[in-house]
């Protein structure tokens, strides 16, 4: 097949190959090896195909491409409209890099019911590239419910002691703030007559859609808040520490890898390509809820006991940044928004899984139940470090980039955000560095862990590849630069559109 | 044309050098370890001599350009590289010294198990710091500025089982940190208002600007954030609390990152950005007026210790603090050649204490010496170089460049002058303290057993070897001491102010940095743009010269008095001290715990912090306010897992069926919206 060819089809089967794989895993008797072999190959095949997207993704474009879009129901009028750009692309190879080191970190620490972990794996991770690649509405919805389903599950069974709680108000929570989307949605195709994205946000830019002006602040206020929830945007956060303290490993490095990047993708695709003016009209407070988010999650993952409320914490602290940088409205910020959010889902991914080997060897994740693990555990503490490191923000490191540039973003908005932001840096440094001293430095304080073993070869190579990213991505952040900047600065031509427009009045 | 440099390959030798000893150190040899650490640091330094020889063929500012790093809009940032003389000095102090320092670790650090990680982080600490070094613009500065705190932080830790040890580089490293939140600031400004990072361009686009000479204005705000910057790596107030706690890395580590290199980051720092300063009156005040309060505050701490790298830790925290004295007050030239010149004592000064330290079996209390010139001779000649040198003896290194500051100092105002005299009066008493304690008098160390050993408190590293009482360091350590001793001896002299028959070659060196950049003052003449360098820098009239020798000697004399009460407290009357100190029992005990500024800011910051973080963020609006909303709204959570509780837990069809029944009320509210909608 030539690649011209190719181009059309690629999403589809990047996005549906781990379906396929999880379909024909349910035929497979109940040998877990082999079960575990063949997820490995889907997903690395998966990630395999999706590289086709950055090495033949045209940048310096800031539209869509690898676009399929063919009518699917006529009535209501749904397409099977598919693409990305440069916001979307990455994320997509984000989800399909993550998947293989799931598969691998979960290689022995799932040892039940194996078979449908490694289902409910694949079809969590369709569902997630489905959101991303999703450009009719209908469609991008139906696959937000879909990552529910399987991560509700994955927390339920194979979690920890108050597992179902927890899979039940993630569930409900997320679902329920998911609604009000639904609704916006609905109320786009009553008034426009199509799900599709693109042509959604035609009619909005060209004033076409009826009663939008008295409705976009509703519309503005569905889709954020079932993104707000997802990201988590402070003070909606409380679902995420329950989550994650419960989940699995490879549930955990999802949920915080790509999953909530769910939440911030989405208010950079939809609340600021369909409502600029709303956007810029609620920026102040989003901006700072995101601010209250950065400091508010640093203070409390700094005095958390356990090591995965820490990280889940921490998450709240970084993907305020994010936010921050979305709501700024400038190239840096929103380039850098990007950028963490691609470099969170690394380095924070990462910090999970080495929770998780902590946890499958001592079965717990408090910090008091750790000290001196470096003397015992060498490999695992030095890799422990360069990730602390990656997301303390620390330059040639992937967390840096990001950060720095949505900090900059948002000093050109306002000064103010940028410096209350910038404290950002002292608290991730803080209870970074705090939680490893108490974990990895000192006398061995608990004789058990002076027989831990240090890192296996399945567990290198999930965790390895994620340092190697992050000093990659650290070093030569222009690689993905060069796409995500014409895609931002294509989002935010609408922008310039409406501040001329202010200043025209 | 310039020829090309490859400038990029001098902090990237050592960076491979840290990743094959990092990656492969641990199954290595000692020897191969040594052999590769010593090679790629001492490659680093001799492409600096290599650079330094091709120099005059230069054209300068010299710029080389690696690759783009980041891209955003029109902003850009390059890894790209900046030579001119003062980088030159920088580049040839730190490789320099370095590779001194490198050696002497080879014998001081030889019985340590992680030998490897040792010189692995010392190459990557030279990585870090020569990018800072040869950085051209502020954001490749900020990857060494950072990085250097990254191997400080690792290298002070470097025994990490000590809690202390672990503290102390977590200290560092935050404290840094909210230095660098300055830092990161002034960068945004710099970016907003002149759109890039290049000193190139941020310093043309400063030169037009004239000076801010009310106060607050753009420049004023940059200056003073990039001295936050500098406050926190280079320790001064209020952030130096880290400096004095980072001895419990190895001693090499306390030379030369802590004493010779880093920690004159911050100096570096302002000195390059000395454009914007010259044009901040109000920006360069503060930098001035905080030099200079740490000058005196930190060495009358240095007095009262006991521990030999405290003293020496809180004279460098004094130390830096005339380094920004003269920046302060516009004598770049001045406050670098104090640098260098420091990097030379300073170094020797460590490293002899180490030697001593090493020849007494980890003993750091200078109580417990006492007699020690006779047995390791060596080490007490060349200490003793460095002692008459940071004292200020005139003829040694640091006569000249302490002479110098304090000059510059007087003719911007007598209250520096006169706290800075002060301090080198303090000085000059603190450092032969520790000389009479160390090496004169009885020994007061153990008695010389065969078990001396046994016994020493682990405060460094080398316990395992035997030590057949107090004797000499090996070759190994002793030659770079001598090198050092020399240099502090003579490395005064290429900076000879006029006054005392020189011609100051160092400051014409660094002319073409620092002359001629500084603004048109409002105030003075119109036409005369080269005017103002006459009261800022440069070749003094010729009247000055009497005065200035008269303060040379009273300069001079300051440092003879502080030898002279030394001499007789510590030499001819050891009991007095102990009874000063039981006489101003209050006073003593202030300065014993350094002015309670740890404690005060344990009770101001740290403590306010962790706890209301605690009770207030987490139990009271976390898990109180917000989750306690969200369980109570409707069917809450807190229902939902009662009810969940009675469920058959581990049956999976129950599960799927709650999430299926979920899912379904989702489908029905699709289709009741959708026909609703239509």
């Amino acid at each position: 097949m030539r690649i011209e060819d190719l181009s059309s089809v690629i999403l589809t089967l990047v996005t549906f190959l781990p379906l396929a794989g999880g379909l024909l895993l349910m035929l497979f008797p109940r040998r877990d090896r082999d079960i575990r072999i063949f997820a490995l190959v889907i997903s690395l095949l998966t990630f395999a195909v999706s590289l086709h997207l950055p090495v033949h993704f045209r940048r310096g474009l800031a539209g869509f491409q690898f676009e399929i879009d063919r009518p699917w129901v006529s009535t209501p009028n749904i397409h099977y409209h598919m693409g990305i750009d440069g916001i979307s692309l990455w994320l997509v190879v984000l989800t399909t890099f993550l998947t293989p080191l799931c598969v691998l970190i979960s290689w022995t620490s799932i040892h039940e019911r194996v078979k449908e972990f490694f289902i409910l794996l694949l079809i969590m991770e369709t569902a997630l590239i489905g959101v991303f690649t999703s450009l009719d509405l209908f469609l991008f919805y139906f696959f937000w419910e879909a990552t529910l389903i399987p991560m509700a599950l994955l927390i339920g069974i194979f979690g920890h002691e108050r597992k179902v709680y927890a899979a039940i108000k993630f569930f409900m929570y997320t679902m329920i703030a998911s609604v009000f989307m639904l609704a916006a949605i609905l109320w786009l195709y009553a008034h426009t007559g199509s799900f599709d994205f693109v042509v959604i946000r035609e009619q909005i830019a060209s004033g076409g859609v009826p009663g939008f002006p008295a409705a976009g602040q509703w519309l503005f206020l569905g889709f954020f808040l079932a993104f707000a929830v997802k990201v988590p945007l402070f003070p909606f956060h409380t679902w995420l520490p329950d989550a994650h303290v419960e989940a699995p490993t490879a549930g955990s490095v999802l949920l915080a890898g790509v999953l909530l990047k769910m939440g911030t993708y989405g208010l950079l695709r939809f609340n600021l390509g369909l409502f600029p003016e709303q956007s810029r009209h609620n920026a102040p407070w989003v901006m700072t809820l995101a601010l209250i988010g950065i400091i508010y999650g640093a203070l409390v993952a700094m005095v958390q006991p356990n090591m995965k409320k820490l990280i889940a914490y921490s998450s709240v602290s970084h993907l305020g940044f994010v936010v921050l940088g979305i709501f700024s409205f400038t190239q840096a910020g929103l380039d850098g928004a990007m950028f963490v959010m691609l470099a969170h889902g690394i380095s924070t991914g990462a910090l999970f899984m080495l929770a998780g080997i902590l946890h499958e060897r001592r079965h717990t994740y408090e910090i008091s139940e750790f000290g001196g693990l470096a003397s015992p555990l060498p490999v695992y503490s030095a890799s422990f470090l360069v990730i602390v490191l990656a997301s303390a923000g620390l330059p040639l490191l992937n967390g840096f980039i990001g950060e720095f540039l949505v900090l900059s973003g948002a000093f050109q908005a306002k000064p103010i955000y940028g410096i209350l932001g910038a404290t950002g840096v002292i608290w991730s440094a803080v209870y970074l560095l705090w939680m490893y001293q108490r974990v990895f430095y000192g006398k061995v304080t608990h004789a058990v862990n002076n027989s831990l073993s240090d890192l296996s070869g399945f567990e290198k190579w999930a965790v390895w590849p994620c340092a190697a990213a992050a000093l990659v991505m650290g070093v030569a952040p222009i690689v993905w630069l060069a796409a995500i900047d014409p895609a931002v600065q294509g989002a935010l031509t609408p922008f310039v559109r409406v501040a001329s427009r202010v200043v025209g009045q | 044309m310039n020829p090309m440099l490859n400038l990029w390959l001098i902090p990237v030798l050592p960076l491979a050098g840290a990743a094959i000893n990092g990656f492969l150190g641990k199954k290595s040899s000692r020897k191969a370890v040594t052999t590769i650490a010593l090679f790629f640091s001492g490659a680093a330094f001799a492409m600096a001599l290599w650079v330094a020889m091709r120099f005059t063929s230069l054209t300068l500012p010299y710029h080389e350009y690696l690759a783009h790093w980041i891209r955003s809009g029109s902003f850009s940032v390059d890894f790209a590289f900046y030579l001119d003389q003062l980088s030159l000095v920088m580049l040839l102090v730190v490789t320099g010294v370095g590779f001194l320092i490198h050696v002497y670790s080879v014998g001081y650090m030889a019985e340590d198990p992680s030998y490897y990680r040792f010189f692995s982080y010392l190459n990557l600490f030279m990585f870090f710091m020569l990018t800072l070094v040869l950085a051209g613009n502020y954001l490749v500065m900020f990857i060494g500025w950072e990085g250097v705190g990254l191997a400080s932080y690792l290298l002070i830790g470097f025994w990490f089982t000590k809690d202390s040890a672990a503290s102390a580089g977590k200290k560092a490293f935050i404290v840094n940190r909210i230095g660098d939140f300055g830092f990161l600031i002034a960068l945004f400004l710099m970016i907003k208002h002149f759109g890039s990072l290049n000193f190139d361009q941020v310093f043309k686009s400063v030169m037009p600007l004239g000076a801010e000479k009310a106060g607050a204005g753009l420049l004023t705000a940059i200056g003073i954030l990039l001295m936050v910057g500098a406050c926190g790596k280079s320790a001064q107030i209020p952030l130096y609390i880290w400096l004095p706690d980072a001895m419990e890395g190895p001693t090499p580590v306390s030379a030369l990152i802590h004493a010779a290199t880093m920690v004159t980051a911050g100096v570096y720092m302002v000195a390059r950005s000395h454009v914007i300063f010259e044009r901040a009156q109000m920006a360069l005040t503060v930098v001035a007026i905080i030099g200079t309060l740490t000058a005196f505050f930190a060495a009358t701490i240095g007095v009262v210790q006991t521990d030999i790298k405290k003293v020496l830790a809180y004279s460098t925290v004094s130390q830096l603090g005339y380094m920004f004295m003269a920046c302060g007050v516009g004598a770049f030239s001045a406050g670098i050649f104090h640098l260098m010149t420091h990097a030379f004592f300073k170094g020797l000064l460590f490293l002899a204490a180490g030697s001593v330290i090493h020849a007494v079996g980890g003993e750091q209390d200078m109580r417990k010496m006492g007699g020690l010139r006779r047995k390791i001779p060596w080490t007490f000649w060349t200490m003793t170089a460095g002692t008459l040198a940071i004292a200020g003896i005139p003829g040694l290194a640091g006569f000249f460049s302490k002479d110098e500051i304090l000059w510059r100092a007087y003719q911007a105002s007598w209250a520096y002058w006169l706290v800075g005299l002060i301090t080198a009066f303090i000085t000059s008493f603190y450092m032969f303290r520790l000389w009479f304690m160390t090496f004169f008098g009885e020994y007061r160390g153990e008695a010389e057993s065969a078990n001396d050993h046994a016994s020493h408190r682990s405060h460094d590293a080398h316990g395992s070897h035997g030590h057949g009482g107090v004797h000499e360091s090996p070759k190994v350590m002793v030659i770079p001491l001598a090198i050092l001793a020399v240099l502090s001896v003579v490395g005064g002299y290429v900076g000879v102010p006029g006054s005392l028959g020189g011609n100051n070659r160092f400051d014409k060196f660094l002319g073409p940095v620092f002359h001629g950049s500084a603004p048109a003052w409002q105030d003075t003449a119109v036409g005369e743009k080269g005017a103002p360098e006459k009261e800022t820098e440069g070749p003094e009239p010729k009247s000055g010269v009497s005065t200035e020798l008269m303060f040379t000697g009273i300069s001079v004399l300051a440092a003879l008095l502080g030898f002279g009460l030394a001499w007789q407290l510590y030499y001819r009357r050891p009991e007095l001290p102990g009874r000063i100190a039981a006489s101003m029992a209050g006073e003593y005990q202030i300065l014993l715990h350094k002015y309670y500024v740890d404690e005060l800011y344990g009770a101001l910051f740290v403590r306010p912090l962790i706890d209301g973080s605690t009770r207030i963020l987490w139990h009271e609006v976390d898990q109180k306010i917000i989750d306690g909303a969200v369980n109570e709204a409707g069917e809450g959570a807190r229902h939902v897992s009662d009810e969940v509780r009675h469920m058959q837990s581990g049956n999976i069809r129950s599960y799927a069926g709650w999430i299926a029944a979920g899912s379904a009320v989702v489908i029905a509210f699709m289709i009741w919206m959708w026909t609703g909608a239509r």
